[in-house]
C-alpha cells in the first residue's frame, strides 16, 4: 500500500441515491497537519466518519495508520485521537475524572496513568482546578483539555472536528500551539475548520464541494492557483459553485 | 387577535400530526391501557369452588342446592356447620362464594318469605361479581319452578362480598383509563410542548413579541383543552362499546365534570412547565411529580380505603382520586350533582388555585 | 437609537455583565464582537427585555426598556442564538405562524423580505429542520423582520455556518440597514468585524472597547511586525525565547510579533538567520481588530 498516515482512492458513500462522498483520493503525510474544509453538508462530516471507522464505505479503498477501514476499522481506533466540538469529555466529571476514563478507556495501566495525569494538568497549568467539574471551566480551557485527552494513548493520528469555534482568539491560538507541538512529536493532525486563518496554519488544505475533493495543495499554492490574497478568498471561490446544502 | 389564536391553533396541531410519539401518547395508549385492563380480566367463570352453609335440612333446601350444583359453573366446596366457618374458607381459598339458606326454609318458603344469602370472597372482585350473578340467576329459576303459592319473589337474595366491598371491576377501570389519559394528555403534553418552545429558542421571540402572557399561556392551553377532550370521548366510547360499560348518568354533567378536571390537568402542566427547560425535564416531572402518585393513590388501583392515614390523606390532594369518584357516581351509579357536589367543590377549588399560581408564575421575561 | 449605560447583570455564581455602556445611534449596524462566554447573549437578552438588568438603565427609541418594555417588544425583531425556528413545519408554516403571532401577514411586509424569501422559496415546503444552517439563517432572519421591526437585534447568527453563506448574510445585513433599520448583531468572529459601522469588543463581560472597525485598531500600543519563515512553530519558540520580544502569536501565514521598545528588527532578521532560519523575515504590519483584542484581554 503506501506509507501515507491517511490514504484514499476513489473513496465513495451512498445513502441512496444520494453521493455524500465522491470518489476522494487523499494521501496525508506522517506528521503534517492536514486541514479538512469545506462548506456545511459538502461531505466532511461522513468522510471524517469513514476514516476513524464509524461508517463502512461504499466503494474505494482507505487506509488509515496502514490499517484497511474495511476489515481493521478495531485497529484504527486503537491508533488515532479523535476530538469534536460536539462530543468530548463529560461535564459532570472533574479534569482528573475525565483523564482517569479516557486513559481507562484506552487500556492505560495505572501506573503510567497516573504520571500522564499529572503531566498533563501540571502542562496545561490545571494543578488548581483537577477536582473541578468540567462544567464550570471556560471553554476554551475545556478543548485544550479535550485535546490533550485525545492524546493520552500516543494515537499517531488525532482527527479533529471544529475544534475552535467561539473560542477566544488567545486561547485559539493557544490550542494552535498545541497542534504545532503535537504535530512536532510526529502525530499526524486531521483537522476541519470553520475560521480561514487557522486553514493557512495546517501544512496542506483540501477543500470539498458537494462531496468532490474540489482541490488539496499548500495554502501557498492555492492561493497562487486561484490568484486570492487569503485562504478565505480561495475558499469562497470554490464554495459558491456548490450547490448541494445540508 | 382571533387570527393569532387560529394560527396557535393549528400551529400546535400541525406539530402534533407530524410526531408520530406523541400521537402514539396521544392515541395508542388509552387504548392499550383499556383493552389490558379489560381484557387480563375475564369475564367468564366456570368451575368456580362453592361451598354451602345450609341452616334448614330440609327437602326443599336440598333441592335448592342439587340445582345450583346441576349446572357446571359451580364445583361443590363442601358443606359448612356455622356461619364461623365461611372466614376460615374464604381465608384457605377454598371456596369462592358461600351460599348460605336461612333457617326454616321450607315453611318460610311456602309462606314467601325465605332467605338465601350469597357471600362472595370479593378479593377478585370480578369473579366474585360473575359468580353471585349466576348463582341469583339460577335461584330465580328454582324458585319459578317450584312457588307453589305462585308468589315470584319467595326467596330474598342477600348479597355479601367480603374482602372489597366496593367491587371494583372492570367497569370500575374505565373511569381510572379515562382520568389518567387526560392527566396524560393534559398536564405531560402541554409542560413537554412548552419546554420544546424554550429549547427551539421560539420561546424567547414569542416573549419579546406584543404577544401578552395570557395569550401565549391561552395558545398553549386550548388545543391541549380541545384534543383532551377529543381523547375523553374517544375512551369513553372505546369502553361503552368495546366492554359494554354503562352510563346510567347525565351526558352534560358528564362533559362538564371533564372540562373541569382538563383544566385542573392544564393549570399543573403550565406550573411544571415553568420550572422546566428542556422537554427531558418536563417529562421526568410529569412522570414522577404527576402520573406516578395519580396511578397509585388516586384509587385507580388500590382502593384507598385500605391505605395507611398518611397515603389516605396524600390520596385527597390528587384531583384524579375525586374525579374517579365523580366519574364512577355518573357513568355507574347514575348519581348527578346532588350527591358529587363535595367532590366537584374540591376539583373546582383546585382549578382555580392551579390556574392563578400557573398564570402568575408565567414570566413576561426569562428570569 | 439605543442608549445603554452602566449595565450590570449577576447570575447566581457568575458575573455576566460589568457596567457596559453602548450607545447605537439610528441606522447604524453595530458588531458585538467577543468569543463565547463573553456576555454578548445576556446583553441582548437584557435589551429585548427577557431579563432585567441589577443596575444601569437602558433606553429605546428614547423609552425606558425595562418600564415600556411594551413598546420595545413592538419594535424590536429578535432572532436568538439557536435560530427559534419550529423543526417541524415547513418553511411556509413557520413565516406564517411568525407573522401572525405579530398580527401582520406575510404579504403586508413582502417588499422587506423580499430579497431573503426569494432564496427560500424553492424550500418554501420543506421542513425548517431539513434545511442547511445557512437557509435556516435565512429563515430565521425573515421571521425576524416579520413586522417591519426599528431595531434588529441578532445574537451570533453567523455561528456554524460555513463561509460563503456568511458572506450571503452580511450581504443581507447591509441592504437592511440602507432600508434604515437600526442593527445589534454579535458575532465571535473577528473577520467580521470590517462589516460593520462601529464594533464593540466585549470579554469575561466586560466591554473593552468601541470604536470605526478601520481605527479601532491604533489603539495598539507596541510595534507590531509580521515574522515569515520556512519552519513556522520553531520560529515561533526561537521568537519567544527573545528579551526584547513582549509576545509571538500565530496569524495565519506569518507571527505576529509583538516588540519591546528596545527591538530592532533589522537585528533581529539577522540573528534568527543565524540561527539557522535562512529565510526569516521580519517587516513592521499594521495592527488588526484581533491583534487589539488580544492586547486588551490580558
Amino acid at each position: 500500500m503506501s506509507d501515507a498516515a491517511i490514504h484514499a482512492r476513489g473513496l465513495t458513500k451512498r445513502f441512496g441515491d444520494f453521493t455524500a462522498v465522491d470518489h476522494i483520493d487523499l494521501d496525508v503525510r506522517p506528521g503534517e497537519i492536514f486541514g479538512f474544509l469545506g462548506a456545511n453538508g459538502a461531505g466532511k462530516t461522513t468522510a471524517i466518519k469513514m476514516f476513524i471507522g464509524l461508517l463502512k464505505p461504499t466503494e474505494g479503498e482507505a487506509s488509515v495508520a496502514g490499517f484497511d477501514v474495511y476489515r481493521k476499522s478495531a485497529s484504527i481506533r486503537r491508533h488515532i485521537g479523535y476530538m469534536s466540538q460536539r462530543f468530548s469529555l463529560y461535564n459532570d466529571l472533574t479534569v482528573l475524572e475525565n483523564i482517569r476514563f479516557y486513559g481507562g478507556v484506552y487500556g492505560l495501566r495505572r501506573k503510567e496513568l497516573e504520571q500522564r495525569g499529572d503531566e498533563m494538568i501540571a502542562h496545561l497549568g490545571l494543578e488548581q482546578h483537577k477536582d473541578t467539574r468540567l462544567s464550570e471551566l471556560p471553554l476554551g480551557w475545556k478543548q485544550k483539555l479535550a485535546f490533550s485527552v485525545a492524546l493520552i494513548h500516543d494515537p499517531r493520528i488525532v482527527f479533529l472536528d471544529e475544534p475552535t469555534g467561539g473560542v477566544d482568539p488567545i486561547t485559539r491560538r493557544q490550542f494552535w500551539e498545541m497542534i504545532y507541538a503535537a504535530a512536532d512529536r510526529g502525530i499526524t493532525v486531521f483537522v476541519t475548520t470553520h475560521y480561514m486563518d487557522e486553514a493557512e496554519y495546517c501544512h496542506r488544505v483540501s477543500i470539498m464541494v458537494d462531496g468532490v475533493m474540489a482541490a488539496c495543495a499548500t495554502p501557498e499554492e492555492l492561493k497562487r492557483q486561484f490568484s486570492a490574497a487569503s485562504m478565505d478568498e480561495v475558499f469562497y471561490q470554490l464554495a459558491r459553485a456548490g450547490q448541494r446544502t445540508e | 387577535m382571533m387570527r393569532t389564536f387560529r394560527a396557535f391553533l393549528r400551529k400546535e396541531f400541525l406539530h402534533i400530526l407530524r410526531d408520530q410519539r406523541t400521537l402514539l401518547v396521544l392515541f395508542g395508549m388509552p387504548v392499550m391501557q383499556i383493552i389490558l385492563f379489560g381484557y387480563a380480566i375475564n369475564t367468564e367463570v366456570k368451575e368456580a369452588k362453592v361451598a354451602v352453609l345450609d341452616l334448614s335440612h330440609d327437602v326443599r333446601s336440598t333441592s335448592l342446592i342439587d340445582a345450583l350444583f346441576a349446572s357446571h359453573y359451580f364445583v361443590d366446596a363442601g358443606h359448612l356447620r356455622a356461619p364461623r366457618d365461611i372466614e376460615e374458607i374464604f381465608k384457605a381459598g377454598e371456596a369462592k362464594m358461600v351460599v348460605e339458606v336461612g333457617p326454616d326454609f321450607a315453611r318460610r318458603f311456602a309462606e314467601g318469605r325465605a332467605q338465601v344469602a350469597l357471600i362472595a370472597d370479593a378479593s377478585d372482585p370480578n369473579v366474585a361479581n360473575i359468580v353471585a350473578g349466576y348463582a341469583g340467576q339460577m335461584i330465580t329459576r328454582w324458585t319459578a319452578a317450584h312457588s307453589t303459592a305462585g308468589i315470584p319473589e319467595a326467596i330474598t337474595v342477600e348479597h355479601r362480598m367480603h374482602y372489597n366491598p366496593e367491587m371494583k371491576s372492570v367497569f370500575l377501570f374505565v373511569p381510572g383509563v379515562i382520568t389518567i389519559v387526560l392527566m396524560l394528555v393534559s398536564a405531560m403534553l402541554t409542560s413537554i410542548s412548552i419546554a420544546r418552545e424554550k429549547e427551539y429558542g421560539s420561546m424567547e421571540v414569542m416573549l419579546v413579541s406584543p404577544l401578552r402572557p395570557g395569550m401565549i399561556v391561552l395558545g398553549k392551553a386550548v388545543p391541549y383543552l380541545l384534543l383532551s377532550l377529543v381523547n375523553a370521548a374517544f375512551v369513553f366510547a372505546v369502553g361503552r362499546f368495546l366492554f359494554h360499560v354503562p352510563m346510567n348518568g347525565s351526558y352534560p354533567l358528564l362533559a362538564a365534570e371533564a372540562l373541569l378536571f382538563i383544566l385542573t390537568a392544564l393549570s399543573l402542566g403550565l406550573l411544571f412547565s415553568s420550572a422546566a427547560r428542556t422537554q427531558q425535564t418536563a417529562l421526568m416531572l410529569s412522570l414522577f411529580v404527576l402520573m406516578m402518585p395519580t396511578i397509585l393513590l388516586s384509587g385507580f388501583i388500590f382502593p384507598t380505603s385500605s391505605m395507611p392515614w398518611p397515603l389516605r390523606i396524600l390520596s385527597n390532594i390528587m384531583p384524579a382520586k375525586h374525579f374517579i369518584i365523580i366519574l364512577r357516581g355518573v357513568m355507574l351509579k347514575g348519581v348527578g350533582i346532588d350527591v358529587l357536589w363535595p367532590q366537584t367543590l374540591v376539583l373546582t377549588g383546585m382549578c382555580v388555585l392551579l390556574l392563578v399560581v400557573s398564570i402568575r408564575k408565567f414570566k413576561v421575561r426569562l428570569q | 437609537m439605543i442608549a445603554i449605560e452602566g449595565i450590570s447583570k449577576r447570575y447566581d455564581e457568575v458575573q455576566a455583565l460589568r457596567d457596559v455602556s453602548i450607545d447605537v445611534p439610528e441606522g447604524e449596524l453595530f458588531g458585538l464582537i467577543g468569543p463565547d462566554g463573553a456576555g454578548k447573549t445576556t446583553l441582548f437578552r437584557l435589551l429585548v427585555t427577557l431579563l432585567l438588568p441589577d443596575t444601569g438603565r437602558m433606553t429605546f427609541d428614547g423609552r425606558d426598556v425595562v418600564t415600556d418594555y411594551r413598546y420595545v417588544r413592538r419594535h424590536v425583531g429578535y432572532m436568538p442564538g439557536s435560530f427559534s425556528l419550529y423543526q417541524d413545519l415547513s418553511v411556509r408554516e413557520n413565516l406564517e405562524f411568525f407573522a401572525s403571532v405579530f398580527q401582520t401577514t406575510v404579504e403586508a411586509n413582502y417588499d422587506l423580505i423580499k430579497d431573503i424569501y426569494v432564496m427560500l422559496e424553492p424550500f418554501a415546503e420543506r421542513r425548517a429542520g431539513a434545511l442547511s444552517g445557512g437557509m435556516k439563517q435565512k429563515l430565521a432572519l425573515s421571521c425576524a423582520l416579520i413586522h417591519k421591526p426599528k431595531v434588529l437585534v441578532l445574537d451570533e447568527p453567523t455561528t456554524g455556518v460555513d463561509a460563503v453563506s456568511r458572506r450571503e448574510f452580511w450581504a443581507m445585513l447591509r441592504k437592511l440597514k440602507d432600508e434604515g433599520i437600526t442593527i445589534l448583531v454579535s458575532t465571535p468572529y473577528m473577520d467580521e468585524a470590517a462589516q460593520c459601522d462601529r464594533v464593540g469588543l466585549i470579554q469575561d463581560g466586560q466591554l473593552l472597547r468601541t470604536g470605526d472597525p478601520a481605527t479601532i485598531a491604533q489603539a495598539f500600543d507596541r510595534p507590531l511586525y509580521a515574522a515569515t519563515g520556512e519552519d513556522a512553530y520553531r520560529l515561533l519558540q526561537a521568537l519567544r525565547q527573545r528579551e526584547d520580544v513582549e509576545e509571538v502569536h500565530p496569524f495565519g501565514t506569518a507571527l505576529h510579533v509583538t516588540a519591546r521598545s528596545d527591538m530592532d528588527p533589522d537585528n533581529v532578521q539577522r540573528q534568527l538567520r543565524e540561527q539557522g532560519f535562512t529565510g526569516a523575515h521580519l517587516a513592521p504590519i499594521r495592527p488588526g481588530i484581533e491583534d487589539l483584542f488580544m492586547r486588551l484581554m490580558r
